[in-house]
């Protein structure tokens, strides 16, 4: 049990990385007639060049402020009802495209996991969201797909199926107003709401 | 009569409008895709030119009339000013008039260098419409059809299926006027009139509804009623305003609705934490729900039929990202149908398969912003159709030559039309926040949809 658990993460923390791995690789193709010296040419790849890392770089900054904001409440403790309520209800996120846990999140949900295992009255419904990118139709069954990614984690940490619904909003219900990456990396996300049982919450012992 | 002076300056007033007009076209096919090959090259003079004769009381019908032969792409179209108005202009006795017109004076629209002269003759119980050849100096074609007033509610369809006789009686091929499109725009669904006209709400302002799908005989139309993160299958009566739910889809969420040719089936896809899966369901019987696809850990979505009702084009994670596959109707023979390469191709959504069955209209994204691409089915091979702005979610027009498509290049999202053979666009709504455009089939001659 305890030996396909960590197989499972470890299959997780793969497919994070081959996420990060695809995400780091240059999107756009090299320019192939270097030797024809074309100024618009090599200032038009800058320009896409220098988006691109403007664009890791945001990548990067918002991923260490989701670590920073997951260790903070993995810190706070569980030591009353609201912050119980508070740990249950943290958001995860998901990169662009992507449906699977990311690594950053496994900490926030293992609490929530630890939590069930201790209240086994409280229900959740989890709801996976999509930036305004991608197709809007596409974007409810990606949506979906991210809740289901949540619920599939916590069942595999061992809480029962049965007590976890899955919805999807697609881009319906975004966070963040704006059209911005900033924007687009906290839209993408799953909630999670206690729909029973949240009264006379404990903390894991 | 006038003299020959002011006719020469009418003559060459017809000619500047003829020549602006082409020039505008030529503009517009650069400026918004420069790039971008479509079809044939528009080339100016290659079209046949149409002018609507004046006639006296029905000046709003004519307009209408002018407009949707201009709309269908096929002509150029003279517009004659009227009264100050600068422009060309018709001495009083080409003008037709009164119970008893005068015969039409060809000589003097030949002047206009017009090949068609539509004349609409109204009459107690409708009107006579003429197709002439002026060139010919002959009727071409005429007929008795039916126009109510103004005021009427199947006025403006009307007037719509009028031109599209019209454009048959001229080119073979009836034009794309007597249509509607639905889309989505605050959470409602609206149709509008494929000139852009006759705007209205479709589902109440208390319902969150997306996905739009019209019955063929343009009777009915199908969208996901979404609640809480949750959606059915809502078929609605646009006649009597009945609405319906899907069986089946009153838990977990369905999305993606679209009509089989047959007009009772209907096949969509259902969300719900095994992933998304494509279904059909007898609607008008309300039974017979059949699972078309087993996902597993891929989601299936967006199915599309074609024409003959044999296939079902749709959208398919199975390679990773959303690409496009095609199945028989019960699901069998599931294979790729828009190739793509992996680990480079943008994901591809929102297939629609067009009416003449040659091809199916996606979005795909380059660069991270969807654009249009149209699959020839026999060669199996893929053309990209836009490059400026996003644009997406495109619905084919009966004549499968016309698409409408959701487009930013005007800084909201709204609705465009392309003509896939020239290349030219127009702008069909301006109201800002439209998305998922639905276009209906032509509208038969009863009063589809014309209810509020």
């Amino acid at each position: 049990m305890a030996m396909s658990s960590r197989a499972l993460s470890l299959l997780f923390a793969v497919s994070v990385i081959a996420a990060c791995g695809g995400k780091a690789a240059p999107e756009q193709p090299a320019p192939s007639g270097t030797t024809n010296s074309d100024a618009a040419t090599r200032a038009r790849q800058d320009s896409i060049d220098a988006a691109n890392r403007a664009r890791a770089e945001a990548d990067a900054r918002d991923r260490a402020d989701r670590d920073r904001m997951a260790r903070e409440a993995a810190d706070r403790g569980a030591h009353d009802r609201g912050s119980v309520l508070e740990q249950l209800a943290t958001m995860i996120h998901f990169d662009y495209d992507k449906a699977d846990v990311q690594e950053a999140d496994n900490q926030v949900l293992d609490l929530k996991a630890g939590i069930l295992s201790a209240n086994p009255a409280v229900r959740l419904r989890v709801s996976g969201h999509a930036d305004e990118r991608g197709s809007d139709e596409y974007n409810l069954a990606i949506g979906n797909r991210r809740a289901a990614a949540a619920k599939r984690y916590l069942v595999n940490k061992g809480v029962d199926a049965a007590r976890i619904e899955v919805i999807s909003y697609g881009e319906e219900r975004p966070l963040d107003p704006g059209h911005d990456e900033a924007a687009y990396t906290k839209n993408r996300r799953a909630e999670f709401e206690v729909i029973a049982g949240g009264d006379n919450l404990v903390a894991p012992r | 009569m006038r003299t020959g002076a002011s006719w020469a300056a009418a003559f060459v007033a017809a000619l500047a409008i003829t020549w602006s007009a082409a020039l505008q076209a030529q503009d517009t096919t650069h400026t918004i895709d420069q790039g971008v090959r479509v079809g044939i090259t528009y080339t100016a003079g290659v079209r046949p030119s149409i002018v609507v004769l004046p006639a006296r009381g029905i000046d709003s019908a004519l307009a209408i009339l002018s407009r949707d032969l201009d709309n269908s792409d096929r002509f150029e179209v003279i517009n004659l000013a009227q009264g100050d108005a600068a422009g060309p202009k018709l001495p009083s006795a080409a003008w037709n008039s009164g119970p008893n017109p005068t015969p039409i004076n060809y000589s003097l629209y030949r002047t206009l260098g017009a090949d068609y002269g539509v004349e609409v003759v109204p009459d107690q119980s409708g009107a006579v419409v003429r197709l002439h050849d002026l060139k010919a100096g002959a009727v071409r074609r005429e007929q008795k059809m039916t126009l109510p007033t103004p005021d009427t509610p199947d006025f403006r369809m009307s007037v719509h299926r009028m031109a599209d006789e019209v454009v048959r009686w001229a080119t073979g091929t009836p034009g794309i006027a007597a249509t509607r499109v639905a889309y989505v725009a605050n959470k409602r669904v609206y149709r509008v009139d494929g000139d852009g006209a006759d705007l209205v709400a479709v589902t109440p302002s208390t319902d969150e509804a997306l996905s739009p799908a019209w019955s063929p005989d343009g009777q009915r139309l199908a969208y996901t009623q979404f609640v809480g993160g949750h959606g059915a299958i809502v078929v609605v009566s646009l006649g009597s305003g009945a609405r319906t739910t899907v069986p089946t889809t009153n838990r977990d969420l369905n999305i993606t609705p679209s009509f089989a040719p047959d007009g009772k089936t209907l096949a969509f896809a259902r969300s719900n934490e095994d992933g998304t899966d494509i279904y059909s369901a007898d609607v008008l019987a309300g039974c017979c729900v059949q699972r078309l696809t087993v996902g597993r850990f891929a989601d299936n979505l967006s199915p599309t039929y074609s024409p003959d009702g044999r296939r079902i084009a749709f959208v398919s994670t199975r390679a990773g990202l959303p690409q496009i596959y095609v199945m028989a109707a019960d699901g069998t023979d599931q294979e790729l149908l828009a190739p793509f390469d992996y680990g480079v191709t943008g994901s591809s959504n929102a297939p629609e398969w067009s009416p003449d069955g040659a091809s199916v209209i996606f979005h795909r994204e380059v660069s991270r912003s969807p654009q249009l691409f149209v699959l020839d089915i026999a060669s199996h091979r893929v053309r990209q159709l836009t490059s400026a702005g996003r644009n997406e979610d495109a619905t084919w027009a009966p004549d499968g030559r016309h698409l409408a498509f959701v487009s930013d290049r005007s800084g909201r999202k709204q609705l465009w039309i392309i003509d896939t053979e020239t290349g030219r666009i127009r702008q069909l709504t301006f109201a800002g926040g439209v998305r998922l455009p639905a276009w209906s089939r032509r509208l038969a001659g009863t009063a589809a949809g014309s209810t509020q």
